[in-house]
């Protein structure tokens, strides 16, 4: 293994990382003006990075192949389904910007490269397969997401928003990081295969506490129930595009990287997690569920929405299964479907100034003013709650078949029984587009890429889907199998 | 039989139109509902006529590996195939019912009733555990839609109400079907239907399916949702939900839980007895009080429903005949009653049964309709009901007399409500001047209430149509139960015949 073949591996981390200091160069001579072109070249090389990485996931590759620089990464088909989540939702956040931004006139180039460079952060996060790599991975994509949370400096909520994001999201790190020296100290090596092995016999006092603090900061990172106070204020007071930025690529990375730490690191002491990711999954479940209930504001309600999917794709970690992972997999597909669907919806509700409007009492009757998005908002609001023939709805149920499976009957039958809750909520939305006398304040018009994007996840959740559910089953069930043999 | 996939075919005319009627105007989606309506009962019809009674099992059988963990199988017996009936000929009545009481959003609401349409019938073809989930739930939306925005003025608490409720039952169920999946290695529903899971298994999943079904048939006490969704929805949003969306709780017992699990059902037989004891008196009762005509019908469906959990869970042929007939033919009967009601409320806008009286004086031909559904109602010999309940009662009396004694106050208390309405809608003077003056029927309410008519008195005078198929499927669940089925309370003995030689020259005189 050497290092040309180790930089072969790492073409489409190569290309975000050239392409953002290049584009950061740009937009530094460049000014405002040159925000458009930098965010079409930032497109176009995640767009790059996508179409990479598609093919090492179409044939699931695996095994030592996949190892590089020494055993710090793993490029494998799992990194590699993740990384296609990445791509593709953080294109959609550079696509919806503009359209925000320039409003504000505050569209500026370093958008797209803080956008870029996070994505980097997040493909290494989801290839780590060392505590270094995770850490690295990890940090760069959390530095580019405290500035781009505040990315609005004039604007007091947005400032709010990063600070929040940026003491709570230190701390976290800290946690991970005293985990981690104590995983370190306590195995004697940061790698995940040489963590597993030196676990194998079972876990000394000093091995617990390492795992429960990296599984704290970790939980932080994907915003479970109890540590995701920060998330309703980050995601109300974060500009809109980045809040669905923030909802779906860093939610993917922090859960694919939650997902191979659990299940390749920690493994052979499944029984040690599992009870901690089982609380987490069924908190997130109910407290994302009934905190959204009294929201009025409909970014705040999308946070708890995003508490309550994460406590779900949760589930599917909790039986520490392959199949779980896999059911994971899926279930994010789905879920960044949604999420951007829903954010690019929100993106849509304009007053004729082209002001946001981000209350429940702005959408009154948006079925009669403007019903191609409001049948658009009803299909997505359904998936979430997870009614079929809608693909939320399989999403929830591969999660649960697999919890079924690893004999987790009671996790499920709680799971399952609190996304009745949840359903309320999302009726609400469809009550007040639908049932609701019209107040018509939705009068802004929108772009085609906006529509684009909307139609495009619509269709992902729609029926029509369920045609693709065998080959992506095949993809996630390749992909999980490359965490097995990791060894 | 041809190579055609029919019920496929079933699914797609209706969802087709359903997509072009949210790009239509107003006239030409009532036009496009009420074709696709009428070419499916057209398919129906040709369903029918080739089911092939005393044959397989199974026909019209299809199968295509489309997805992942479970399959697009369909397939009809004769029970699927006489709601599927059930369902084909309603939906163009109700398509008629709306055609000048809806005026608002009429694409959109056209479109919730076709997609209703492929709902139902894909929940009675399907033949995959998970399919049938996703048909069965589905329904949730369109319904949720019709009763929410085209409803009366309380129409979002009770849309909220059905929603949760029926969701809250059913979700359970599908970690149980997860289970059985997992247990059983297949989703084939014709395959469960011949497994035997494990003793304590079944409790559970018995217990996890009755949760679903009870809400849906409803049963007492779960069947507070009804009266408030039936209440608020439009007159077609109501013939439809007491028409086949309660039949769906009712196959699903027959369909999952009395084949599947047959230790459990006997086990909680009694469970389902009491309640359908109380249900049929305390409802009749309440539906006694009522003074919205609306509310009075809806109480007397869930009465009419204790009878049919009550049959089904007799275990033999009579009460699951007798229980399929109730549910066939209470379809038709409550849904006349709701377009009944549908009649004079477009009329007078208002349910309040005080408001009416001597209807039967300015509209005699309505008058004769509603006494004919109310008597069908109450089950009359000669109308649909009384087979259906006749049989239900001799099913259930062969298990225990206390149960069908209880089942037949029901019934007389379903004559009082039923005839208590009918009098003060109809007959008495006429004090309303408003109600006084109400035209008579014209032609699309007699097109609506017509073929309910004949549909009601055909399945009086001659249920062999409807029973024929249904027979051997039932012979099938009959024996499939007779393993576990309680022996009964009545313990009849053949007593010693007559002596005959004086009949023998009584005869002979003549």
């Amino acid at each position: 293994m050497d290092i040309l073949s180790s930089l072969g591996l790492i073409i489409p981390e190569l290309i975000l990382a050239i392409s953002g200091l290049i584009l950061l160069l740009v937009s530094a001579w460049g000014g405002n003006q040159a925000s458009k072109p930098v965010s079409i070249a930032a497109c176009i090389a995640l767009g790059g990075a996508f179409f990479l990485v598609a093919p090492g996931v179409c044939a699931g590759v695996s095994g030592p192949d996949t190892l590089a620089f020494f055993g710090q990464m793993r490029i494998d088909a799992f990194a590699g389904i993740a990384k296609l989540m990445i791509s593709a939702a953080a294109g959609a956040a550079l696509v919806v910007a503009p359209a925000y931004f320039d409003r504000l006139k505050a569209m500026r180039p370093e958008f797209a490269v803080l956008v870029l460079f996070a994505a980097l952060g997040m493909s290494i996060m989801v290839s780590a397969a060392d505590l270094l790599a995770l850490y690295i991975g990890l940090e760069l994509n959390s530095l580019a997401a405290y500035v781009l949370a505040a990315y609005l400096r004039d604007d007091d909520k947005s400032a709010e928003a990063g600070l929040k994001y940026f003491v709570l999201g230190a701390l976290a790190s800290g946690i991970l990081l005293f985990g981690m020296s104590l995983t370190y100290g306590f195995t004697g090596t940061t790698s995940f295969t040489g963590i597993n092995a030196a676990i194998s016999g079972g876990l000394s006092g000093g091995q617990l506490f390492g795992l429960i603090f990296v599984l704290a900061g970790m939980a932080f990172k994907i915003s479970a129930v109890p540590f995701h106070m920060w998330t309703p204020d980050v995601y109300e007071g974060a500009p809109t595009p980045v809040t669905a930025f923030f909802a779906s690529a860093p939610k993917v990375a922090a859960i694919a990287l939650l997902a191979r730490l659990s299940l390749e690191a920690f493994g052979s002491q499944a029984e040690a997690w599992q009870q901690v990711v089982t609380f987490a999954a069924i908190a997130s479940i109910v407290v994302g569920a009934l905190g959204a209930i009294g929201q009025d504001n409909i970014k705040r309600l999308l946070a708890f929405s995003s508490i309550n999917n994460v406590g779900f794709i949760l589930i599917g970690l909790a039986t520490a299964t392959l199949a779980g992972a896999s059911a994971m997999l899926i279930y994010l597909v789905f879920y960044v479907a949604m999420t951007v669907g829903s954010f690019v919806a929100v993106l849509m509700l304009k007053d004729a100034e082209g002001n946001p409007l981000e209350t429940f009492g702005d959408i009154k009757g948006l079925s009669t003013t403007r019903p191609a998005l409001a049948w658009c908002l009803l299909l997505i609001m359904f998936s979430l709650a997870g009614i079929p023939p809608l693909m939320g709805f399989y999403g929830k149920l591969v999660v649960f078949q697999a919890a079924v499976e690893a004999d987790l009957l009671a996790l499920a039958v709680i799971g399952i029984a609190a996304s009745v809750i949840g359903a309320f909520y999302y009726l609400k939305f469809i009550k007040v587009m639908f049932f609701d006398e019209p107040v018509d304040r939705v009068k802004g018009t929108s772009d085609w890429a906006h529509w684009a994007l909307l139609l495009i996840s619509t269709v992902v959740i729609s029926p029509v889907a369920f045609l693709g559910t065998e080959w992506l089953g095949n993809l996630t069930e390749m992909a999980a199998a490359a965490l097995a043999i990791a060894g | 039989m041809t190579g055609l996939p029919i019920l496929s075919l079933m699914l797609l005319v209706p969802f087709v139109a359903a997509i072009a009627c949210f790009f239509v105007e107003a006239k030409l989606a009532r036009l496009v509902a009420l074709l696709a309506t009428l070419i499916n009962l057209a398919l129906g019809v040709v369903l029918w006529a080739n089911f092939d009674v005393g044959g397989a099992q199974w026909q019209f059988t299809e199968r295509a590996d489309l997805f992942a963990g479970f399959q697009w199988a369909l397939g009809i017996d004769g029970i699927a195939l006489m709601l599927i009936m059930l369902s084909v000929f309603l939906m163009p009545i109700c398509i008629g019912a709306s055609w000048t009481s809806i005026t608002k959003r009429v694409g959109e609401y056209m479109a919730a009733f076709l997609f209703m349409e492929v709902l139902m019938i894909g929940t009675f073809a399907a033949q995959d555990l998970f399919l049938f989930y996703i048909f069965f739930e589905a329904g949730l939306i369109p319904m949720y839609l019709i009763i929410g925005i085209w409803g009366g003025d309380d129409r979002i608490y009770a849309s909220y109400k059905f929603f949760l409720y029926t969701l809250l039952g059913s979700v359970v169920m599908l970690i149980a079907m997860l289970w059985m999946a997992n247990e059983a290695g297949t989703t084939d529903i014709p395959t469960l239907m011949q497994y035997d899971f494990p003793g304590g298994a079944q409790t559970w999943l018995w217990l996890a399916f009755f949760a679903s079904f009870a809400v849906k048939m409803p049963m007492w006490p779960v069947h507070t949702w009804l009266p408030a969704a039936h209440v608020q929805a439009p007159t077609a949003g109501s013939v439809i939900l007491a028409g086949v969306l309660l039949k769906l709780g009712g196959y699903g017992f027959i369909r999952f839980s009395l084949p599947m699990f047959p230790a459990a059902s006997v086990d909680f037989m009694w469970l389902v007895f009491v309640l359908s004891m109380v249900a049929v008196v305390v409802t009749s009762l309440i539906a006694l009080v009522q003074h919205d005509m609306k509310k009075l019908i809806a109480y007397s469906s869930v009465a009419h429903m204790a009878i049919v959990t009550a049959g089904l869970f007799s275990f033999n042929v009579q009460g699951l005949e007798g229980a399929m007939m109730v549910m066939l033919g209470h379809g038709l009967v409550s849904g006349a009653l709701f377009l009944c009601v549908g009649v004079i409320y477009d009329r007078l806008h208002t349910r309040e049964i005080d408001r009416y009286g001597g209807l039967s004086i300015n509209m005699p031909r309505y008058a004769t309709f509603f006494l004919l559904f109310t008597m069908a109602s109450i089950g009359l010999p000669g109308t649909s009901n009384f087979i259906g309940e006749f049989l239900s009662l001799a099913g259930i009396y062969k298990v225990s007399s206390t149960v069908a004694f209880v089942c037949t106050t029901g019934i007389i208390l379903g004559a009082a409500y039923m005839l208590y309405l009918y009098r003060r809608v109809a007959f008495g003077e006429q004090k309303n001047a408003d109600a006084a003056a109400m035209p008579d029927l014209d032609m699309r309410e007699w097109l609506m209430l017509g073929p309910l008519a004949a549909a009601v008195l055909w399945m009086g005078v001659y249920p062999e149509s409807f029973l024929a198929p249904m027979r051997n499927d039932i012979a099938a669940l009959d024996a499939r139960l007779a393993g576990v089925a309680p022996a009964g309370d009545a313990n009849l003995e053949i007593g010693e015949p007559l002596p005959v030689e004086e009949e023998a020259d009584h005869g002979g005189a003549h």
